[in-house]
């Protein structure tokens, strides 16, 4: 068997350290060592978007990183999209809007989202659908997510406005 | 009564609003549980070998290797699969789909698997396993597997259906025939008459979640599957057939379910999970990669079909006939017959005739996917209808009105329709205000009729009082899209408490008799009768409690806004009992308080959608893309209305990915080319518009809400109404699904109609 590989990097804000083999996927690094099960293996090949995590706040396909290349780095996954005990603003979004039916790609779809808005506060319809044309939807159509999304963004320029 | 199930048009307070779903925080947080989401102590990985061949005889598997290679506990075939079916061919051909036995019969047939310590263990003892195969001639089109010298698939197959009864095998399953009247003697009446062939293309359910599932069996014989499911009474039933375990040691939970649109109402690889588990005396884990979903789970059918529409002059269809060939993968179904069932459902014919055939090809065990079997049928009928309104000079939508089915038509597969939808959804099509928006150059606007049956079934359903007066509702329908919502809803309204003072929680098999599995968009119509019947019951209980609790005769309490409340005159001086008082007292007045209700929900109401929808082509490339979209149907009654938009929206999303991009591409070599979602492509967010959504509700008189199942329907009519946009946009009638650039471009290269 392969040697494994020392790893000491942020999840979620909290440092962790394991050991990995090398060809250990960041995904499977994350679900099976971790525990942290809400990136999903839709594909394992970069196509469906149900693994996106952020790698120092740059979205990714966890299934396409390996485990090892999170060393020194800040990984983020839908488990710490919420803080202090409160539903951030899009899981708030997607619960009101009905905008998941089995749920599985939801994770991914919260963390893309949460990277478009993170640098463009206030997209249009066309800038959610490209933006989150990586992450596939087997149940909705699209249509209420779409809605949530604007509808997440609306209120953090609201509540940002506010303060 | 508290168990009639005739509509009683009651006033709602709570059903059809719209809060927010119970699994909701778990789903949006990472928390909820799927398939490939649960462990166990000293699990072991699970993996299976596949056929690389069409179709081979398998001569001989030698996992002496793999065996011995460190990490790996139990390698099985076929060998530790032993026949236990006792001569039934449907459980036999499930035990052949799980492992092959001596004939490898797709590419992608498991033929063996293993369980080792790890994933890169158990690949490597994959790679240890020699399988020596005979390459056998194969066939994977339908028409092909339907000529007389064609490889054959199934042996033991004689085309059932036909007299007398052929003595000579066939790919030919089955011949089955429905309708009416004389269409010889209606095609004489018609004035114009139109005939063309059409082919749909494979197509998979696309669900997001790979099928995976956590067995475990020890030496006792009793075992617990946790599994990825639409149906895990059914699961439990045959894999203990297979598994010749008793069915009570055997509990199955179904897990959050990501997807299944069908294609989890079948097992697949549980049986070998539980076969591996077997013989490792280890907890296993087998999750299918993306690409094993695709080779070996169950996609719809590819299909052949005629259709010959005749009509008088002012546009009444006098005779209409349709043969429909469709394949059924390496084992037979009834999938060419339900599309010969629903072809001409929509209409109202005197003289109709549909010839339906089920195919087998080597290709994998075809499923059901979303109104199984009627996207077809009604792409090639609605394709028909749209090519006869242009030769009579109609407008498309009123040649459909005007020979619409209707209450009291004899459907063409055979019952005779109660109140239905049709013809409203028609009626709303016809007035929508998208039908008078403008198009511009290279744009088209189509629209088209769906059907579909809906089922009911067996269903059994706990309701449980708790002592602060909150309820936990057990259901046994695995929850696709939001039922526990809707179940939640009907509880709350039949309880008279508020919603969130309801629990909806799905059982595993060991704390709740059989339900059927979720399909044929049951879910809510089956389990909320059963609801429905066990909070009848429960208020039964709780009146009764009230009665000894004031000490007056039970004769004399009524159930009313969530409150028992005392009649007669000289009971007046008695308060009104909220739920949570009774609950409250309950471990004094006789313990707990429970309704239960097992059924078959029986008289499910039949469903119809017209769709409309506008496209715009760029002949430069062949590319279509779908401008606007809405869909009209009808619901009976719109439980959670979030919820069943959602279900229009999805369908119709599939049946636009259908329309223009999806299929199973086979080489020559019969090995499927695309098994990924980048060549395989499903809709992407920024393919789609908004999908605008119309509920319709004309009760179903055999359900007490109303209600009709919702899921299914609206997958039927994209693909014609995209074909008939396209015919308007671009002046060429496909009759090939999908509408793929290189066939659109080919089509207007080739010139119109």
């Amino acid at each position: 068997m392969s040697e494994g590989i020392h790893v000491a990097t942020t999840v979620n804000g909290d440092a962790v350290e394991y050991v990995c083999s090398p060809r250990e996927t960041l995904l499977d690094v994350l679900r099976n060592r971790l525990g942290l099960t809400g990136a999903k293996e839709g594909c394992g090949t970069g196509d469906c978007g149900a693994c996106s995590v952020t790698v120092d706040g740059r979205l990714v396909c966890s299934c396409l990183v390996l485990g090892a290349e999170a060393d020194g780095r800040e990984v983020t996954t839908v488990e710490g999209l919420s803080t202090g005990g409160k539903l951030h603003p899009l899981q708030t979004k997607f619960i009101e809007h009905a905008a998941l039916q089995c749920g599985i790609c939801t994770p991914g779809f919260l963390v893309s989202a949460k990277a478009l808005l993170d640098r463009n506060p206030d997209p249009n319809e066309e800038e959610i659908r490209y933006a989150l044309a990586g992450n596939l939807c087997r149940c909705t159509g699209y249509d209420k997510i779409v809605r949530a999304v604007s509808a997440a963004a609306k209120e953090i320029r609201n509540s940002n406005a506010n303060r | 009564m508290a168990t009639d199930t005739t509509f009683t048009n009651q006033e709602f307070k709570i059903v059809g609003t719209r809060p927010p779903r119970p699994d909701g925080v778990d789903k949006v947080t990472g928390r909820a549980r799927f398939g490939a989401d649960a462990s166990a102590a000293g699990q072991l990985v699970g993996l299976v070998l596949r056929s690389p061949h069409a179709h081979a005889k398998i001569k001989k598997i030698d996992t002496s290797k793999a065996e011995k290679l460190k990490g790996v506990k139990a390698v099985v075939t076929s060998a530790d699969l032993p026949d236990l079916t006792k001569g039934d061919r449907g459980m036999f051909d499930m035990l052949e789909n799980c492992m092959a036995r001596d004939r490898a019969l797709y590419d992608g047939h498991a033929v063996a698997a293993v369980a080792a310590i790890d994933a890169e263990t158990a690949r490597q003892a994959l790679k240890l396993i020699k399988v020596d195969y005979e390459v056998l001639p194969h066939v994977t089109d339908v028409d092909e597997a339907m000529k007389p010298n064609a490889p054959i698939v199934q042996p033991y197959i004689r085309t059932a259906g036909i007299e007398p009864k052929p003595t000579k095998a066939s790919n030919v399953a089955q011949k089955s025939e429905f309708g009416h009247g004389d269409v010889e003697a209606g095609f004489k009446q018609a004035d114009v008459i139109v005939e063309r062939s059409y082919k749909t293309e494979q197509t998979h359910q696309g669900y997001i979640e790979p099928h995976a599932c956590l067995a475990s069996v020890g030496p006792d014989g009793q075992g617990e599957l946790w599994v990825t499911t639409q149906g895990h009474f059914t699961f439990r039933n045959v894999c203990a057939g297979l598994l010749g375990m008793d069915i009570a040691k055997l509990k199955v939970t179904s897990s959050e379910i990501g997807g299944g649109f069908g294609g989890k109402t079948h097992v697949w690889a549980e049986p070998v999970a539980l076969a591996l588990s077997r013989k490792a005396n280890r907890p296993v884990k087998l999750v299918m990669t993306r690409e094993e979903v695709f080779r070996a789970t169950g996609p719809t059918c590819s299909t052949s079909i005629d259709v010959k529409i005749g009509a008088t002059k002012d546009g009444r269809i006098t005779a209409a006939t349709a043969t429909l060939r469709y394949q059924d993968g390496a084992f037979t179904s009834i999938w060419g017959m339900l599309g010969a069932m629903t072809s001409f459902a929509c209409y109202d014919l005197a003289n109709v005739k549909s010839v339906g055939y089920d195919v087998l090809v080597n290709r994998p065990k075809v499923a059901a996917y979303r109104a199984p079997s009627a996207p077809m049928a009604a792409f090639a009928v609605e394709s028909t209808m749209d090519l006869l309104a242009a030769e009579l000079k109609m407008d498309p939508i009123d040649l459909r009105i005007r020979n619409a089915a209707k209450e009291g038509t004899r459907a063409s597969y055979g019952p005779t329709y109660g109140p239905i939808g049709i013809g409203p959804t028609l009626q709303a099509a016809k007035n929508h205000p998208h039908m008078k928006a403008p198009l511009g150059k290279n744009q088209g606007r189509g629209m088209a009729c769906g059907f579909w049956f809906n089922f009911g079934g067996q269903t059994c359903t706990d309701l449980n009082i708790g002592v602060d007066g909150t309820v936990s509702l057990t259901v046994g329908t695995v929850d696709v899209g939001g039922s526990r919502a809707s179940l939640s809803l009907i509880a709350a309204e039949e309880l008279g408490i508020p919603y969130d003072r309801i629990k909806c929680t799905i059982a595993d098999t060991a704390s709740l008799g059989h339900n059927d599995t979720t399909e044929g968009s049951r879910g809510t119509f089956s389990s909320g009768m059963a609801t429905i019947f066990a909070a009848r019951n429960a208020i039964q209980v709780l009146k009764a409690r009230a009665a000894k609790m004031w000490d007056i005769d039970v004769a004399d309490v009524d159930w009313k806004n969530g409150r028992a409340v005392a009649l007669r005159a000289e009971h007046g001086n008695l308060n009104e009992l909220t739920l949570g008082e009774i609950a409250a007292k309950s471990p004094q007045t006789g313990g707990p308080i429970a309704g239960h209700n097992e059924t078959v929900a029986d008289g499910a109401g039949v469903s119809f959608a017209t769709h409309i929808c506008d496209i715009e082509v760029d002949p430069e490339t062949g590319k279509t893309k779908i401008l606007r979209y809405t869909v009209i149907q009808d619901a009976g009654k719109a439980i959670h209305p979030d919820y069943v938009e959602g279900q229009f929206q999805g369908a119709a999303a599939q049946g636009i990915g259908w329309a223009l991009n999806e299929e199973y591409i086979y080489g020559t070599d019969g090995r499927l080319q695309n098994a990924g979602f980048l060549d395989y492509r499903i809709p992407v967010c920024s393919d789609l518009p908004f999908i605008d959504t119309q509920i319709l509700e004309i009760p179903n008189p055999g359900h007490p809400y109303g209600v009709r199942g919702v899921g299914e329907t609206s997958i039927v009519p994209p693909l014609a109404a995209i074909a008939n946009a396209l015919s308007n946009a671009a002046g060429v009638r496909m009759t090939h699904i999908p509408m793929s650039p290189p066939r659109v471009l080919k089509a207007i290269k080739n010139g119109r109609h």
